[in-house]
């Protein structure tokens, strides 16, 4: 297959949240760049209060950049209306809490609220698309129990599952692994790579967890206090001195004979961490 | 998978009014003159050929004199709080929201007491006056259940019962300092009554009004389903949720402007309505908007026959018997969530 081009274009994006009047603003993005493929995996790493989720919102189109772009296939994402950038983009955030609740599959089924009019009724099409998507995510299994009687990693894939029922370009996800164990972690993030290059779409996972990334991601793009340090692959981003100052913390790198990158806290190396957050627990 | 179709949509209106006209006919056949069903019938037969001045003159005041008006009265008034108590409650993401609990209905109460002091001459002001007041206290409530920037479900709660306690005093002043003006008793406004019929100019207003306000929640009924989840979620998910959020306001609003004009503040009704039809027929907006409707105007009209019946030939206000079964079901509600 053809090189993919590129679909995602962020382009000196900044964005200051106004303290209002003259004040200073309360948090600054500074000027941020990066590209992505279709079928790429692109982790946005940092600690807590470096700009992840401000870049988040920035990619999502919520927010519009104060100057620079974030255009999807040459739209700028927070130029779309609703609708259509909901078709586009979908957003897969930190735990939610429903009002009243709902079994897996109608949640699945409010993925395909973009493509309906206002007095539409779902279409077979509709719910063939939902079956195909928890299908995609294994969880077909609890499509008719309650969102709030399933276990953690049977939720955090059918939420993945209502993002995939909106058909996107762009997948993003907010700290998916934090309520996961290690083995519901790495299965979601094989499950998001594999989709990713089965239906060519863009992923950009938003997390401190940097063996995740590291073993995970094509391009990490590292951000520290606003600023967006370095973007590359895991093995060109990852160095001691780098993460050291980032995260505050004494690490050590290594690498695996694949070129992959491994962080352990320095001096611990005994321990074994299979991850190492970001911010101490 | 259970699914939401049209025809589901369709079948359970059908069922909800053949319930209500059986509402109806016990409404008319119930109360201090007792009517039997077959003379009901054949009477509504004849007036349905137009021969209907064959009719005995005492049979017809009482039954379209005085129980259809009241009927059609508690019909309006019954689908206008539940689905202004369902818009509410998606509107704010508390399954607690109700006209009345809010205060929203007090306000409206005020607003048209207000209209009636100060001018009473204009058209049409009333109801304009009690959409106006019951705006403004959804406005005032809202922003007394915000805290640090986001809404709080038990501070919202606890605002609103507090801003109906503040406005039922004003209106108490209001009604014995200016008492023996041509305004309605105290009674009517602090807990609602359907014994003065819909006068005959504003019929029209109020049927437009009711249809306007249900079509335009109606009409966002997809966008609700996603709101309850979040806002967050909703905007991803493609609802244009500042659109939404205006035009629920505006809609509940009037619909508690218009039922609150003529019939005083009724309480609990969009509390109890919607909730019931939860467990009847699914949370899913696009039915749930239709049901409250139909089972709001069904329970407002039994509640009144009760109300008019249980201690014959005295009667009750309708509110009372409606906050007799709504405040235990929001104390339940109440302790489940806190849970």
């Amino acid at each position: 297959m053809s090189a993919d081009s590129v679909r995602l274009n962020v382009e000196q994006a900044s964005y200051a949240y106004s303290a209002g009047g003259r004040q200073a603003p309360l948090f600054t993005l500074e000027a941020t760049s990066f590209q992505a493929r279709s079928r790429e995996l692109v982790a946005v790493l940092g600690p807590n209060a470096s700009g992840k989720s401000t870049l988040l919102r920035l990619l999502a189109g919520t927010l519009k950049p104060l100057s620079g772009r974030v255009e999807l296939d040459g739209f700028h994402t927070s130029q779309l209306d609703p609708r259509t950038r909901a078709q586009k983009i979908a957003v897969v955030q930190q735990e939610s809490s429903m009002l009243f609740p709902l079994r897996a599959w109608e949640y699945v089924l409010q993925g395909r609220h973009p493509y309906g009019r206002t007095f539409h009724f779902e279409s077979e099409e509709d719910f063939a698309i939902v079956e195909n998507a928890l299908e995609q995510v294994g969880a077909s299994h609890v499509a008719e129990r309650w969102m709030d009687k399933i276990s953690g990693g049977e939720k955090q894939r059918v939420v993945v599952a209502r993002a995939l029922a909106q058909q996107p370009l762009l997948l993003l996800l907010d700290e998916p692994t934090l309520h996961l164990d290690i083995g519901a972690q790495v299965e979601l993030l094989e499950r998001l790579r594999r989709l990713a290059a089965e239906n060519h779409y863009t992923v950009v996972v938003v997390t401190h967890e940097l063996n995740m990334a590291a073993a995970f991601a094509d391009q990490v793009v590292l951000l520290h206090k606003g600023k967006c340090l370095k973007v590359g692959p895991p093995a060109e981003v990852y160095r001691r001195e780098l993460l050291e100052q980032v995260f505050e913390a004494p690490l050590d790198v290594e690498f695996s004979p694949e070129g992959r990158p491994r962080v352990s806290i320095r001096g611990r190396k005994e321990t074994g961490l299979g991850s190492v957050p970001a911010q101490p627990a | 998978m259970k699914r939401l179709t049209f025809r589901r949509v369709l079948w359970t209106c059908a069922v909800l009014v053949v319930v209500l006209l059986g509402a109806v006919v016990l409404a008319l056949k119930l109360g201090a003159v007792p009517i039997s069903v077959t003379d009901l019938v054949l009477s509504l037969g004849r007036v349905a050929i137009g021969r209907s001045a064959e009719l005995p003159s005492q049979f017809q005041v009482i039954v379209f004199g005085l129980r259809l008006p009241r009927i059609i009265l508690a019909i309006f008034v019954g689908a206008a709080l539940s689905v202004a108590g369902a818009g509410f409650q998606a509107l704010l993401r508390n399954p607690l929201a109700d006209p009345y609990v809010l205060g929203v209905s007090s306000g409206a109460a005020l607003g048209a007491i207000l209209s009636l002091i100060l001018a009473p001459e204009i058209p049409l002001v009333t109801p304009a006056a009690a959409f106006a007041g019951a705006a403004l206290t959804i406005t005032a409530v809202y922003f007394l259940g915000r805290r640090e920037g986001q809404l709080d479900g038990s501070t919202l709660l606890l605002g609103g019962i507090i801003t109906a306690s503040f406005l039922s005093a004003v209106i108490m002043f209001l009604m014995t300092t200016l008492a023996g003006r041509d305004l309605r008793g105290m009674a009517f406004w602090l807990m609602g009554d359907l014994s003065t019929p819909l006068p005959e100019e504003l019929r029209w207003v109020f049927g437009v009004g009711l249809a306007v306000g249900i079509s335009a929640i109606y009409s966002t009924a997809a966008d609700l389903n996603l709101l309850l989840g979040g806002e967050n979620e909703a905007i991803h998910l493609g609802v244009d949720v500042r659109r939404v959020k205006l035009v629920v306001y505006l809609a509940a609003s009037v619909l508690t402007g218009l039922a609150v004009s003529v019939s005083g503040a009724i309480g609990y009704v969009g509390l109890l309505v919607p909730h019931a039809m939860r467990w009847l027929v699914g949370s899913d907006y696009r039915v749930l908007i239709p049901a409250s409707a139909l089972g709001g105007a069904i329970a407002v009209v039994l509640a009144d026959t009760l109300a008019r019946t249980i201690a014959a030939p005295t009667e009750l206000p309708v509110g009372a018997m409606t906050a007799l079964a709504g405040a235990p079901v929001f104390i339940y509600l109440l302790r489940r969530r806190m849970r």
